[in-house]
């Protein structure tokens, strides 16, 4: 470009300096368009308060053994299940079971912070991980847990997957212990 | 492609307009002299239909937005009360829930005589791709308005379709919780789906305009695919194609008519006539009846291919799904536009469209459901009498275990055993049963699915009960021909279709005689 304005009043280096300008221009532009379209992307993200909202408290008392109760846990349903003797021999003699997602029981109890749950207090999060359906528990079903009533997915009594299209186990809620009757969810 | 314009302002008003806004000449070129082809027929009426269509959603939209409240607690509610409380909100509301499925009824067909006649070729490319994005906006708006009644399926479709996105790798639930607007389908969920719900339409409109733009810069195409030649090849927009198109539209109203009087939910599903409640799924989740052949793609895919797990395989074959129309004016290799001349690929167009109904049937049913008549069998041995000897044994560390379980079996059938039970316990310790002596047993059950084979085998244990200490069952499940492996076929087809069978076919199928011009065998 330099050599097409031989007759430039202001010398053969202006059309650089031009260039250098379009460029430095075009690109504070860029940068100022994505900086005005991020808060416009971002604000659809969680609210403060609906992050806020992320902790359940769960009262074990009143749950007598071999029921379960479902809770709302950031919008989503939360199994709190106090397992029977059996179904606890159950999921631990099945950790040598040929599983989709091999996962010992002991690990899907255990608390937020690592420490050891009680194989009682089972905590698991109570979507489907198919697409998401809330499965029911059937006392006498295939695996002696759960069943997804959506795409027929079939689930122990340690809520991993033994059969059916989901491709994982019901991931474990993350608790803690608040006292020996209460747990605190998120 | 209309040529100089033939407008003459007749009045001092209008002639005073033209010099300022050519407003009365714009819409006299495009809808009064407007040249179409002669021969156009009634598959060619359904883009003015779909104009209505978008004009009714629109107009009977707005009016709902003003007595919708787009509230969790609200939402089913406030649907509630326009169907029986607002004035004439019973009509509004089943003309706006109903014209969904017009729209998209017209819209189908509307596709389909773009796919017969060729439609897509050159020089229409761009309004072919224009036409996709409108059909892809319309999917995104039908399903955000389903959402906002706030019922099960409302609540549960959108739960679903939302975990759909979580399957994209490293960044999907990032986006999930993006659109979601938290960790579910909540609050902040229907609040932005009902903004963007009143939104889209509009933006609708727009890609309209643009497709009616590149509609008259390129001229209708016609059921020969032959360009127009000459004046003798076409006739005036009007009175011709307004007034074709009016019958045809007039004949469309009648239908929808029916629907909004007399059966206003049967297009709909009755349990989103259910508040929506997270801590209970329906029995089955289906999406509206346009969406079912996507629904049924999505299920198809439910193998791993290599990396990709079968959850986010469904996806990827449900955006290709559409995102091969796109790309259609380049896959399709032949020099004939009309399949009128094309007799090998009409066949192939008819089985693809029986093809997309089948796919839309599949849709809607439970994906295990067994199409084709198999039998499950399995084989129960046992003992009964004998005497039964209980053991415990302990491998030396987790990773023997097996060898010893194997050397515990081996020593016990030596030693006589005619039966051998082992059951871990833990990572080293098992119960092991033998039985020895008594007399051997054997039945075999079947049924025609494997949850009835369960039940027929705990039936026969209950049965035989205590007179065994335990049973050996070996099962027979054969090959079983599902929704799921119907939908396979037909998705391999779909994909076929577009990817193989148009790009070869148009390169060795042999046309048959196209006419020289349009005029020819109208006039002839
Ligand atoms: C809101 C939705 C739509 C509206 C209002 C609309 C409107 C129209 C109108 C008025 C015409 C001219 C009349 C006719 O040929 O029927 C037309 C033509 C056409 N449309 Fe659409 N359309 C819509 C969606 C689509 C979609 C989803 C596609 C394809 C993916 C599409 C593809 C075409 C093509 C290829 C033509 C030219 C047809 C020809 O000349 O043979 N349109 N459209
Ligand atoms: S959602 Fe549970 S099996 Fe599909």
């Amino acid at each position: 470009m330099a050599e097409a304005k031989p007759n430039d009043a202001h010398g053969a280096q202006d059309a650089t300096r031009r260039d250098f300008i379009f460029i430095a221009a075009g690109s504070a532009g860029a940068v100022g368009a994505a900086a005005t379209i991020w808060p416009f992307v971002a604000q659809m993200n969680p609210a403060a308060d609906t992050r806020a909202m992320s902790t359940t408290e769960v009262d074990l008392s009143a749950i007598v053994l071999g029921q379960q109760i479902k809770v709302m846990w950031q919008g989503k349903p939360v199994f709190v299940r106090h397992r029977t003797p059996a179904e606890i021999a159950a999921a631990q003699r099945d950790d040598y079971a040929t599983l989709k997602d091999p996962q010992h029981d002991a690990e899907r109890i255990a608390q937020e912070n690592g420490e050891a749950g009680k194989p009682e207090w089972l905590i698991l999060q109570a979507n489907c991980t198919h697409l998401g359906c809330v499965p029911t528990f059937v006392e006498g079903s295939s695996f002696g847990g759960w069943f997804c009533p959506c795409h027929g997915s079939d689930y122990d009594t340690s809520g991993r997957i033994r059969r059916g299209p989901a491709p994982t186990n019901l991931p474990p809620a993350p608790y803690l212990f608040v006292n020996d009757t209460t747990i605190r969810i998120g | 492609m209309s040529g100089p314009s033939t407008y003459e302002p007749k009045s001092g008003l209008t002639r005073w307009l033209d010099k300022r806004l050519p407003i009365i000449r714009l819409a006299h070129d495009s809808f009064v002299a407007y040249p179409t082809p002669r021969n156009l027929n009634y598959w060619w009426t359904f883009g003015a239909m779909l104009s209505l269509c978008l004009v009714v959603q629109i107009v009977s939209g707005i009016v709902l937005a003003m007595h919708y409240i787009p509230h969790v607690d609200h939402a089913f509610a406030s649907v509630q009360r326009i169907d029986r409380d607002v004035p004439y909100g019973w009509l509004i509301q089943n003309i706006h829930s109903v014209g969904a499925s017009m729209f998209f009824l017209a819209v189908y067909i509307h596709m389909f005589r773009g796919l017969y006649y060729g439609s897509y070729k050159a020089p229409r490319e761009v309004l072919w791709i224009l036409g996709c994005i409108i059909y892809a906006l319309m999917v995104v708006t039908g399903f955000l308005g389903y959402t906002l009644p706030w019922g099960q399926m409302s609540f549960w479709g959108a739960t679903v379709i939302t975990n759909i996105l979580g399957a994209v790798p490293f960044i999907g639930e990032s986006i999930q919780v993006w659109i979601r607007g938290g960790g579910s389908i909540d609050q902040p969920t229907l609040n932005r789906f009902f903004s963007l719900h009143y939104l889209l339409p509009f933006v609708i409109a727009g890609v309209v305009a643009l497709h009616v733009w590149a509609l008259h810069e390129s001229g209708q195409n016609n059921p020969t695919g032959v360009e127009v030649k000459s004046k003798a090849d076409t006739v005036a927009f009007t009175p011709y194609a307004t007034a074709k198109d009016l019958f045809a539209t007039t004949l469309f109203l009648i239908l929808f008519a029916t629907f909004v009087f007399y059966m206003p939910n049967a297009l709909g599903h009755a349990d989103n006539y259910i508040p929506a409640n997270p801590l209970q799924t329906p029995p089955e989740i289906v999406p509206e009846w346009y969406l079912l052949p996507f629904y049924a793609v999505l299920r198809a895919i439910d193998f791993n291919i290599g990396p990709i797990d079968s959850k986010l395989g469904g996806v990827i074959a449900m955006f290709a799904s559409i995102g091969v129309l796109f790309v259609l004016p380049w896959l399709d290799t032949s020099k004939v536009r009309s399949m009128r001349y094309r007799p090998i690929a009409r066949q192939f167009f008819l089985i693809f469209v029986v093809v997309c109904l089948a796919l839309g049937w599949c849709g809607g049913q439970n994906p295990g459901k067994i199409l084709l008549p198999a039998t499950f069998s399995a084989t129960l041995n046992w003992v009964e009498g004998g005497q039964v000897a209980t053991q415990a044994i302990e491998a030396p560390g987790e990773s023997q275990f097996d060898e010893t379980a194997a050397a515990t079996r081996a020593s016990l059938t030596q030693g006589g055993a005619a039966m051998v039970m082992i059951q871990r316990l833990n990572a080293t310790d098992a119960s092991v049963t033998s039985v020895s002596g008594g007399a051997a047993q054997s039945r075999t059950v079947t049924a025609a699915t494997q949850d009835e084979l369960e039940a027929e085998i705990q039936h026969l244990k209950d049965e035989v009960g205590a007179r065994t200490p335990f049973f050996s069952v070996a099962r027979n499940i054969p090959f079983t021909f599902t929704v799921t492996t119907f939908s396979q076929i037909l998705t391999l087809y779909y994909f076929l279709f577009f990817l193989v069978i148009l790009p070869i076919l148009g390169l060795r199928e042999t046309p048959g005689r196209v006419p020289d011009t349009i005029a020819k065998p109208v006039t002839a």
